[in-house]
């Protein structure tokens, strides 16, 4: 479980985040949504520790992050963010290795090749291991990023905005791994997310920021409802259940 | 680019270097220790050989550091201002202590050096519009600052003519007794060496290296370490090399990738293949007299500089 208490930051004068708790459930899914600016990013980022808090703890299974030893914690905690943008000339399977760097220090073992060739199995990167990053397209190159959180094998997986620049195939395709990541492995995923749609259909709970507060958490289902979304995006948005999804139709609203 | 073939081509041309020049050796000839030829041999050859050996590699492995930590494949010690700030650094030794000990230029100059790489790292960091282009022409101002500065120094001092005479890059006052500074730059590749992962994955970004659990600053602080200390050691005893960190590193980088523990060698090596070329070139070309090397790396260099420019739309 990740606690988060009483967490606040300021950017200047202006706080981003301000006076967040939040509970992150394991073995589930939590978004965070809410609107441009609302802190969704500064609070992953503190809670994944690349960014110091001003006041307030995050506890990582009872312990206080900022008391972890850096390796450690990288091997309990790992983080994608958006911008992935890289102009290293690595090849998938050199970068998918560094997700051993916390464990091996760059010096592989037996064991460490095994988890290195079964991430890649597992996101399909076999047959391309060898590619060098730029010549993939975007949603290659996020599953890349996403089996060397694999092979990092943390409990917990956050991730910022993980759908950014991917068209609706391979946005639905790194969801999928995620639920299995979730269902199979018994990971933990937070994850940054724009589309409200995406938050419904995938996740198991949704924290919902606005203007650095939390206003919504809890189950998905509480949250996926016309009242609460309004709270959150100002808007009128009707749901729709579909089959077993509820989609809220915000495009003309 | 095989290991092995650079191996057996750095041999070859370390052979053709050793008896290339003005008065004849051959093998034979060095059979007779106390022969002219074999103390000519000894005194000049043999320490001109190993100097552009290990400045090719120092330099070439400076600029791969500076690459990989910048994250731009245009900067280098030619074009972050290092070379610019340690040459300050030498005229300011110079000017402190009349009679500067070898050991006195270096520390002064090592401090110029780092100081100038970290000023310009840092004004890496507040630069917003990070273009593959525009920050080595930030970096080529920052020198010209600094190059600015030296000039208008020496002239006060009336230095100006002895300066550039030995900054120039030169191998041909190499001798025994005035390049074994150089030596320095090889524990320096072997740290290189063993902090490569770390450097491959601090070139990934600070997020990037946060997440995998390493000390980001302190690794960037101990590559610029690095490449100022190859830099110092190389422009005190050789002189001024441009270029030759710029794109050793980079031709590496399109056959064999960033990952540095497997390109680090390979850069080291071409490095001083590429450098010994030069040399021998300059050697020969207008024989009995010398080309100075900073002169026929910087026409050779910049030609493939500008290949590399070019290529670049296809390639980055």
């Amino acid at each position: 479980m990740i606690q988060v208490r009483e967490l606040t930051k300021f950017y200047g004068k202006k706080a981003v985040v301000e006076n967040v708790s939040v509970n992150i459930h394991p073995g589930k899914i939590t978004s965070f949504i809410g609107p441009n600016g609302a802190g969704k990013s500064t609070l992953l980022s503190m809670v994944s520790r690349l960014l110091d808090a001003d006041t307030g703890e995050v506890l990582v299974d009872k312990k206080d992050v900022k008391k972890m030893k850096s390796n450690d914690f990288s091997k309990r905690v790992s983080i994608l963010k958006q911008s992935n943008f890289m102009n290293v000339r690595l090849t998938i399977r050199e970068l998918v290795s560094f997700g051993r760097y916390p464990y091996s220090r760059g010096r592989l073992n037996a064991e460490d090749i095994r988890i290195i060739d079964q991430a890649l199995d597992y996101m399909d990167l076999m047959g391309m291991q060898d590619s060098y990053l730029e010549e993939l397209s975007g949603g290659q190159r996020q599953r890349a990023f996403i089996a060397m959180v694999i092979a990092q094998d943390t409990d917990y997986i956050l991730l910022d905005e993980p759908l950014n620049n991917l068209d609706m195939k391979h946005s639905v395709q790194i969801m999928k791994i995620l639920r299995r990541l979730v269902d199979d492995l018994g990971k933990t995923v937070i994850i940054v997310l724009h589309d409200i749609n995406f938050a419904s259909v995938y996740s198991d709970r949704i924290v919902a920021l606005k203007d650095g507060r939390v206003v919504k958490d809890g189950p998905t289902d509480d949250i996926i409802n016309s009242d609460s979304l309004k709270e959150i995006y100002d808007m009128d948005i009707p749901i729709k259940q579909l089959s077993n999804c509820r989609i809220c139709v915000y495009f003309n609203s | 680019m095989k290991k092995r073939y650079l191996i057996v081509a750095l041999i070859g041309l370390s052979f053709l270097s050793l008896f290339v020049g003005v008065s004849h050796i051959t093998p034979m000839s060095l059979l007779d220790f106390k022969s002219e030829e074999t103390e000519i041999f000894l005194i000049s050859r043999l320490p001109r050989l190993v100097a552009i050996i290990l400045a090719g590699a120092g330099m070439s492995i400076s600029g791969l550091i500076m690459q990989q930590l910048s994250r731009n494949k245009f900067v280098s010690p030619t074009t972050a201002g290092t070379l610019d700030a340690t040459k300050l650094g030498i005229l300011v030794s110079m000017l402190l202590f009349a009679n500067a000990s070898t050991i006195e230029k270096m520390i002064v100059a090592f401090a110029f050096a780092l100081a100038g790489t970290l000023l310009f790292m840092q004004i890496l960091d507040r630069i917003k519009f990070k273009d593959a282009i525009f920050i080595p022409l930030v970096g080529l101002m920052f020198g010209s600052i600094l190059s600015s500065v030296t000039t208008f120094l020496a002239y006060r001092a009336d230095v100006i003519q002895n300066m550039s005479a030995w900054l120039q890059g030169d191998f041909s006052m190499i001798m025994k007794g005035r390049f074994e500074l150089l030596y320095i730059s090889i524990p320096v590749i072997l740290i290189a060496y063993l902090f490569a992962n770390r450097f491959t994955v601090a070139g990934m970004g600070e997020d990037f290296s946060k997440n995998l659990g390493l000390a980001y600053r302190r690794v960037v602080n101990i590559g610029l370490i690095l490449v100022a200390l190859i830099t110092t050691t190389v422009v005190l005893t050789v002189g001024m090399i441009p270029f030759l960190g710029l794109i050793i590193p980079n031709i590496i980088s399109i056959f064999k990738g960033d990952h540095l523990q497997k390109t680090l060698p390979h850069t080291a090596l071409l490095g001083a293949i590429f450098l010994l070329i030069c040399d021998i070139l300059g050697r020969v070309l207008i024989y009995p007299y010398e080309i100075s090397i900073s002169l026929m790396v910087g026409v050779i260099g910049s030609g493939i500089f500008l290949y590399l420019l070019f290529r670049r739309k296809s390639y980055a």
